[in-house]
């Protein structure tokens, strides 16, 4: 949770100062100017995409106002109210950077042409000498689905590289394999104008109120409508706050929790038996392996009162309605899938998935995080969620991207695996867009070694982030609102973007630079697209039968009805807004369910290391901060990390607020300043994780993973907390419990990729 | 016609600022905001609250009321306005006057700024910025019949500083006065249950 800005610089009062809330970086100078066109759009930042309309005079945005669209009703958070900032900011990339000296030079200014051919001629030259695969994508999902979509098919057409891989793995690839398998389909099941509709909402690891604002207004539709609300997390967020009951839980251990509330609910008898018989199958099991989490136990384990998981499991299991949000909070875990899958359990046992404004609906966080995961830029898909190990797939998308399906790479390694690969020399160039991988990913002194033995390493940004600084060559993009397309937000609705403003000096739109590169490596007729209209029309078809199938949607369609939510197969079809409700995605129609045994997070607390630590997200800023610190009002109100500790811990090492303190993990060390507070465990600390070079959280993270979707362990690690003048430890392990290590859980560390894969991974992959 | 005004109901404000950085996005005073956030006690809780311009009905604006020069104006419609900078002489009574610490006195400019429930906004029948972004809607705006209508909550416009009534065209939303849930109950219910008898085995810490 956010703080007063006065714990940033003591003393000053803020609510009587004008000048103390940051300034755009242009100035206010376009105040008095009246605009000649509202161009309706949509925000850039998080997963809900709330609609709005950029102001525009003389070619530049000059503002924001609001725009009523079905699911933010005209509201904004501050990052939407401010996002416009972006547009003319002074640090935008205008022209090509390139090391002319090699490595340890200085970025300098270099035509496109120079940069371009600089590019492809290392990159023929690797390629000839090592192989396809020794040139890698690493793409994103804070950008529209078409630049997603050309990542994908320039990856495997125009470069014929397996290693393509995207940022969706470090945000919520635990709930879309969980769905996947669960469901068969990776979406979330409901739109959120559907939570008033729920009489009971339990929220797990997911802080709705600082990460997604604009969903908080459903919540209290339904709040007004008497739903109650049940919140499991280790931090008492603004959401908690306002809880009627708050299930305080050790960070990684929430399947306990979840287990044990679905015991409860078996044992008071409010399992619904016949939905489980229509429409389900494994139900047997679950309820074999729920039967040992008992409430004492999964106290133990969890360490939340077992009082309050009756209690809960009561309030849960008596509501007709009921719904389970979730987030990063269990999704960020060496066991995420598990954990996504224990909440589908308990859904599913009180008959919910399907009815409107019931069953579980996952929270995703970032801004196309939904239509990025689904148009091909993962490691093993192929655009419409087909698998790139299906022959059928292969075929169909080799016919429409007119190459023979012989041709298509094979599945390549994840973005965790990736680093392993740079380090260890098999990828040996890189392109980067829309990622920050030095802020991103786990125990970033590992990435900054791999990444410094790519020759050439690409970054396609529009600032200069923590990763461009590495890079070789830099490539200047495009804004959001400089180009137009579509995104899919959190709820599946697909929604446009309009284009408001011309890209500033020479930045071109990301995909124009794909297509550019596309022909320099002599597969420009695979590139032939003329403007966005021509990618969105290409990808409609590439989705055509796919699980997600966007083929029926236009971009006509989508001003016509506020979006228009997928699956929608034909043009006159209206589309999907709630799914399941009479069957599931999977060929018998059934949901499954799976046994979810607890697993601990592959670190916990031991002697030296006697805390937790925990990161996240502040309201004011957006994943890793290269957007949002820029802009004045928001880096004003959080312009650096902090670590939160609970009185009674701070008390013990006799740490007080604003003292700067050290926190330590068998990783690395970091200084910051302390905020005590009682809203959060005492055996916890947290950190937000927006912040680079040396506030960076990630120096301290496990890289542990999850073994199936490669998703870090952000949420859970071991960690001491100590004053400045405390004796420096020597480095190790220092008493820590290592639950799983590289030796008996390799696939938790991804230091094997690729080649070998179990039985039990290709089923999670299988969709 | 009814009213239109703001209602402000801290139990939903989650401290986000985007009012703030809403209201600094008005054309008449950009970079400027009138509206404050503030945590009532972040040593022992995350709660937040959102101060706007209460605009004072009876007494009426005890800001204008102790202004020597008349710099604050109030519209027939009974908003206070803010110091009109022509007459304003930066004595600042105002801010000392207002029963709420609303008016800023910006020492550059010399001036008084304060929120006139944005009055180039309203009186296109748009919503005011605060309002208009707030995401949770702790700034609600619209008339009395459509928030009891639409809301939870108790809308009181009458606050008491001793034995001093101000009767303001601003809402504050207290909480409905029956609790729905009796959580007490059930947990100890639950904790009947869990062979837990008498005294609450919760760590203290627990809030």
């Amino acid at each position: 949770m956010t703080i007063n800005k006065d714990f940033f610089s003591p003393g000053r009062d803020f609510n009587y100062d004008f000048q103390s809330a940051g300034r755009p970086a242009t100035g206010w100078s376009s105040a008095d100017r009246v605009p000649e066109l509202l161009v309706p759009t949509h925000c850039c930042f998080c997963g809900v995409q709330c609609g709005m309309y950029l102001k525009v005079a003389d070619g530049k945005v000059i503002g924001v106002e609001a725009r009523d669209f079905p699911h933010n009703r005209g509201s904004l958070c501050p990052k939407g109210v401010v996002a416009y900032q972006q547009v003319e900011h002074p640090d935008r990339l205008r022209t090509p950077l390139i090391r002319r000296g090699g490595k340890g030079s200085q970025l300098e200014p270099a035509s496109w042409n120079e940069a371009l051919d600089y590019i492809v001629s290392r990159w023929k030259q690797i390629q000839g000498e090592h192989g396809r695969d020794a040139v890698a994508i690493y793409s994103g999902s804070s950008m529209t689905n078409e630049k997603c979509y050309i990542m994908g098919k320039f990856a495997r057409v125009g470069l014929r590289t397996r290693n393509i891989d995207y940022n969706g793995r470090l945000c919520m690839s635990s709930s879309a394999v969980a769905y996947a398998r669960a469901f068969g389909v990776d979406r979330a099941p409901l739109p959120m104008t559907d939570i008033p509709l729920t009489q009971c909402m339990l929220a797990v690891g997911v802080n709705i109120a600082e990460c997604f604002p604009i969903v908080m207004q459903w919540i209290w539709r339904a709040r007004d409508k008497g739903a109650c609300l049940i919140v499991i997390d280790p931090r008492e967020t603004p959401l908690a706050r306002t809880a009627d009951l708050w299930l305080p839980v050790r960070p990684g251990t929430d399947e306990a929790v979840i287990n044990a509330l679905l015991r409860q609910v078996i044992v008071d008898g409010l399992v619904d038996e016949a939905y489980l018989r229509e429409r389900t199958t494994g139900w047997d099991k679950v309820r074999e392996a729920v039967e040992p989490f008992t409430p004492e136990v999964a106290e133990r384990l969890s360490g939340v009162p077992a009082e309050r998981i009756v209690a809960a499991a009561r309030l849960y299991g008596g509501a007709a309605i009921s719904l389970i949000m979730h987030g990063k909070g269990i999704e960020h875990s060496s066991h995420g899938v598990d954990t996504c899958l224990a909440c589908v359990n308990l859904a599913l046992a009180r008959g919910q998935v399907g009815k409107p404004g019931g069953g579980t609906m996952m929270i995703t966080g970032q801004g196309n995080g939904q239509g990025g995961r689904e148009v091909g830029q993962k490691a093993n898909q192929l655009p419409g969620y087909r698998h790139i190990d299906v022959p059928e797939d292969r075929e169909y998308i080799a016919k429409v991207w007119g190459v023979p399906a012989d041709e298509l790479p094979w599945e390549g390694a994840a973005a965790p695996e990736m680093i392993h690969l740079m380090a260890d020399g098999e990828i040996r160039s890189c392109l980067i867009a829309c990622s920050n991988l030095m802020v991103s990913l786990p125990e970033n002194q590992v990435v900054k070694r791999a990444l410094q033995r790519l020759d050439p390493l690409i970054v396609v940004d529009f600032f200069l982030s923590e990763t461009a600084e590495l890079a070789d060559v830099v490539l200047p993009g495009t804004v959001w609102c400089e180009d137009e397309g579509t995104t899919t937000n959190l709820e599946g609705r697909v929604i446009k973007i309009n284009r408001a403003a011309d890209p500033p000096g020479e930045a071109r739109p990301d995909w124009e630079i794909i297509c550019e590169l596309a022909k320099r490596l002599g597969r420009g007729e695979f590139f032939a697209y003329q403007s966005v209209l021509d990618i969105w029309n290409e990808y409609r078809l590439a989705s055509k039968g796919g699980v997600s199938d966007y083929y029926g949607i236009t971009w006509e369609k989508i001003d016509e009805q506020g979006g228009v939510f997928w699956p929608c197969p034909s043009e006159d079809h209206p589309g999907t807004p709630r799914l399941f409700t009479e069957r599931f995605g999977h060929p018998d129609g059934r949901a499954r369910m799976f046994p979810i045994p607890y697993r601990p997070p592959a670190e916990e607390p031991g002697d030296g290391y006697p805390f937790r630590l925990t990161t996240g997200r502040v309201v004011y800023h957006y994943l890793t901060g290269n957007q949002t610190r820029r802009l004045g009002f928001l880096n004003s109100q959080a312009p650096e990390p902090w670590v939160e500790i609970h009185p009674q811990a701070a008390a013990r090492l006799g740490i007080v607020t604003d003292e700067i303190v050290r926190v330590r993990t068998p990783r690395n060390s970091m200084e910051l300043k302390a905020l005590v507070v009682p809203t959060i465990r005492p055996d916890t600390l947290f950190i937000p994780y927006h912040y680079g070079h040396e506030h960076a959280v990630n120096q301290l993270t496990n890289p542990a993973v999850e073994p199936n979707v490669k998703i870090p362990e952000y949420k859970a690690c071991a960690a001491t907390v100590e004053k400045l003048a405390a004796p420096v430890q020597p480095a190790g392990l220092n008493g820590v419990v290592t639950n799983f290590t590289p030796e008996n859980a390799p696939k938790m560390f991804p230091y094997t990729v690729g080649e070998t894969k179990a039985p039990s991974e290709k089923d999670a992959k299988a969709f | 016609m009814a009213i239109k005004t703001l209602f402000v109901d801290p139990a939903r404000c989650i401290g986000c600022r985007a009012c703030e950085a809403a209201c600094r996005e008005c054309d008449s005073h950009k970079g400027e905001s009138m509206v404050m956030v503030d945590f009532v006690n972040r040593g022992i809780s995350v709660a937040t609250q959102p101060t706007v311009c209460m605009h004072c009905q009876d007494p009426v604006a005890p800001c204008a009321q102790v202004c020597p020069v008349m710099a604050i104006l109030i519209t027939p419609e009974g908003v206070v306005q803010q110091a009109d900078p022509s007459r304003c002489i930066g004595c600042r009574n105002c801010v000392y006057a207002c029963p709420f610490g609303v008016p800023k006195f910006d020492v550059q400019a010399r001036l008084m700024k304060k929120c006139n429930l944005c009055y180039d906004r309203t009186s296109q029948d748009l919503k005011p910025w605060c309002a208009q972004a707030c995401p949770t809607q702790a700034l609600w705006y619209g008339d009395y019949e459509e928030f009891m209508n639409q809301r939870e909550g108790h809308p009181v416009n009458v606050t008491s500083f001793g034995e001093q009534n101000v009767r303001t065209r601003v809402y504050h939303v207290l909480p409905e006065e029956t609790p729905q849930l009796d959580i007490a109950a059930l947990l100890s219910e639950a904790r009947a249950q869990t062979g837990q008898t008498g005294k609450v085995r919760e760590e203290a810490w627990v809030l």
